[in-house]
């Protein structure tokens, strides 16, 4: 008997696991079916298949949606000439290198990769099959030729909502709620501390991290635990609506993250953080159908329409008419966010006076500037 | 609003949902019968719930879809498990992945649509009492359910003579059928009881905690409602100190990190659970008691014999 009650726990444990692969699994055998169906690849190059690995749900009206709107955007530009396929919530480790395997041997010619956590999958699977090309999203490594990264500077549009928070905060903080403590992320946090200290320099930040990109409930509890301590305006970098939600309930404002959540909070939205993939993957699958892909390190921001500011709202018209000064001299290369005198945390100096953050030092970042109120975790 | 009430609300509403999905469960178990679709159920709930809401602009419109929802899908794992006896962990698991899945194809067209909120509804005067008032009395209608099952499934299964019949069933079904208790009859009562709790259960969150729809916005908490029947030893006010307590841990550890006070956020993430097993497991140091609670033929088919 006692060993029966102890194997009552162990049970659940598996069986959850268990669900993970089995969806992944059943995610697989759909797709298989679904490129049966679309029939063999054609030999020619003017005919390309391009596939898509999401972290999260398409439905999760941020990361995962957007990077889905990009895909649907580059099948509307090529029309019959391009064939898609893509795998949504596809865990980060093992099983998303059996994901891209899959997509590997199913015939892409080019497979993107969409999360941070896939970068060793990506790089691994791009090993065992030279021919495809391989686009990882966020990521650093580019261990074979046939791996390129792509990203987008969102640090640009941080820079601008920490401004916007500055001047519309009425207690000087505001509460960030972020995922995981990832060079992108701490790069978010620390531009939109820079810019909120351009405003106010004693603005103050409190910093939660919910450990999930994408969980509407613990991303809305997040929400009221940092209002309920007294910020009066919430900033994500995590994937769902929750936090809006949550900040439109309480009366409070917030920015939107990956796609325009101005729905949510119409009242409560002061802007949103865009991203827009679309041009980037008709570049790429262009390249590929061309036969000029090469290997690159893509990142782009405001300038190139890979970062877009939702309209500035729920503002009086000279925080507004700021916003789109600092977003135009970002935009134009005039103003980095990342420019000296920069302290880090602990009072060290990190930038010298003029001095501007190169994107090697950007992509490895893990530190917070100083004045940020908050321990980061390693 | 103070502080502290602000807090405690937000516990229980992270609570609740919990609540709901583990005290069906509980009861199916009671019965002998293991449902490891309570994520589908939930995730089922959720969206139909919102779907009703947003088409009647109802909200108990919408609590009422939710739960026939629910209730249906658990009917289909009924039918499989105790008619077809097909095998309850197999089909449980099967249940939670059509129900992620369908429900993402059901919610398709409800993705980014503010939704309906189920109002508060206060109970006059006795909302109004200080501090507690508003805690207690000031709740929505799922939260006020949540309660109300905990004390009568309690009170069901240890004081009736049909709670007795459900737990003889659990825990022999054999004798059970023996005696003339229709067996079949009864774990369909159970399943479809769970099922429409976990219906219950997704409506709070596409409608109370979240009222939006999102694609796997359950995201685990039906796992989370398994294991705490598991912990809870199949004993129902156990199951709520145990939901209560990993709602205060993990509303508790985001406070901490948001005060700055330096707990690494990865074990803020982890501590709901473990402190949740830890009090659990202490609370039912009596190894004879436990194994007393445990329903001796969980998930073991029943073919009546002639």
């Amino acid at each position: 008997m006692s060993q029966k009650d102890g194997s009552g726990f162990q049970f659940n444990l598996q069986t959850t696991k268990g669900n993970n692969m089995k969806k992944t699994l059943l995610a697989l055998a759909a797709s298989a079916s679904a490129i049966m169906l679309a029939g063999p690849a054609a030999a020619q190059m003017d005919q390309v298949k391009a596939c898509f690995i999401y972290v999260g749900p398409v439905g999760d009206f941020g990361w995962s949606y957007q990077h889905d709107q990009g895909r649907l955007f580059a099948e509307e530009h090529f029309g019959d000439r391009l064939e898609t396929a893509f795998l949504e919530s596809v865990p980060e480790g093992a099983d998303a290198e059996r994901a891209i395997e899959r997509f590997a041997r199913s015939g892409c010619n080019i497979i993107f990769t969409t999360s941070f956590g896939y970068m060793d999958a990506t790089n691994a699977v791009a090993a065992r099959y030279p021919d495809i090309k391989f686009e990882h999203a966020t990521g650093y490594k580019r261990d074979h030729p046939n791996v390129a990264t792509y990203d987008s500077r969102f640090y640009q549009g941080r820079y601008i909502i920490g401004q916007i928070a500055a001047e519309m905060s009425e207690t000087g903080s505001a509460g960030y709620i972020g995922s995981f403590p990832i060079p992108e992320v701490v790069q978010g946090i620390n531009a939109f501390m820079l810019g909120a200290q351009s405003i106010n320099p004693d603005f103050e930040l409190k910093v939660v991290w919910v450990n999930t990109w994408f969980d509407p409930g613990r991303e809305a509890d997040a929400a009221r635990a940092l209002i309920d301590q007294g910020v009066d305006i919430l900033t994500q970098h995590t994937d769902s609506t929750g936090p809006m939600q949550v900040a439109a309930e309480r009366g409070i404002f917030a920015f939107g993250q990956a796609s325009d959540m101005i729905e949510f909070g119409p009242e409560t939205q002061l802007t949103s953080i865009i991203d827009d993939w679309g041009p980037y993957y008709v570049e790429r699958i262009e390249a590929v159908m061309d036969g000029t892909w090469e290997q690159q390190a893509t990142w782009d921001g405001l300038a190139e329409g890979h970062v877009v500011m939702a309209e500035y709202a729920n503002m009086p018209d000279d925080v507004k008419a700021q916003a789109e000064a600092t977003e135009e001299s970002i935009r134009s290369g005039a103003f980095h966010p990342f420019t000296g005198p920069i302290n880090k945390q602990d009072g060290t100096e990190w930038l010298a006076e003029g001095a501007v953050a190169d994107d090697a030092a950007l992509s490895s970042m893990n530190f917070y500037v100083e004045g940020i109120d908050d321990q980061l975790p390693q | 609003m103070g502080f502290y009430e602000a807090v405690l609300i937000s516990v229980m509403t992270a609570a609740t949902p919990l609540v709901l999905a583990a005290i069906g469960e509980l009861v199916v178990e009671r019965s002998g019968v293991l449902n490891l679709g309570v994520e589908g159920m939930m995730i089922m709930g959720a969206v139909c719930a919102f779907a009703g809401a947003q088409i009647s602009g109802s909200p108990f419109i919408g609590v009422l879809c939710g739960m026939i929802a629910g209730g249906a899908f658990s009917l289909l794992f009924g039918f499989l498990t105790l008619t077809l006896v097909a095998n309850q962990v197999a089909t449980g698991l099967a249940l939670t992945i059509l129900g992620l899945g369908l429900s993402g194809m059901i919610g398709e067209s409800f993705i980014g649509l503010p939704g309906v909120r189920l109002p508060v509804l206060d109970i006059p005067f006795l909302s109004d009492i200080p501090v507690i008032g508003r805690i207690v009395f000031g709740q929505d209608l799922l939260f006020y359910a949540s309660i109300g099952l905990v004390i009568g499934v309690a009170w069901f299964l240890f004081r009736t003579r049909a709670g007795l019949r459900l737990r003889a069933i659990g825990d022999n079904h054999g004798s059970a059928h023996a005696l003339g208790v229709s067996v079949i009859r009864v774990r369909y009562l159970a399943v479809l009881f769970g099922g429409v709790c976990s219906g219950l259960a997704g409506a709070h969150l596409s409608l109370v905690y979240t009222p939006q729809w999102v694609e796997n916005m359950s995201a685990g908490r039906g796992w989370i409602a398994l294991a705490l029947v598991v912990f809870a030893s199949w004993r129902p006010l156990r199951l709520l100190a145990g939901a209560y307590l990993f709602g205060a841990v993990s509303i508790g550890g985001l406070h901490a990190q948001a005060l700055g006070v330096g707990i690494p956020s990865q074990f803020v993430s982890m501590l709901p659970y473990l402190a949740t097993i830890v009090v659990l497991v202490l609370i039912s140091m009596d190894r004879r008691l436990t194994l007393i609670n445990r329903p001796a033929s969980l998930g073991q088919p029943f073919v009546p014999e002639r």
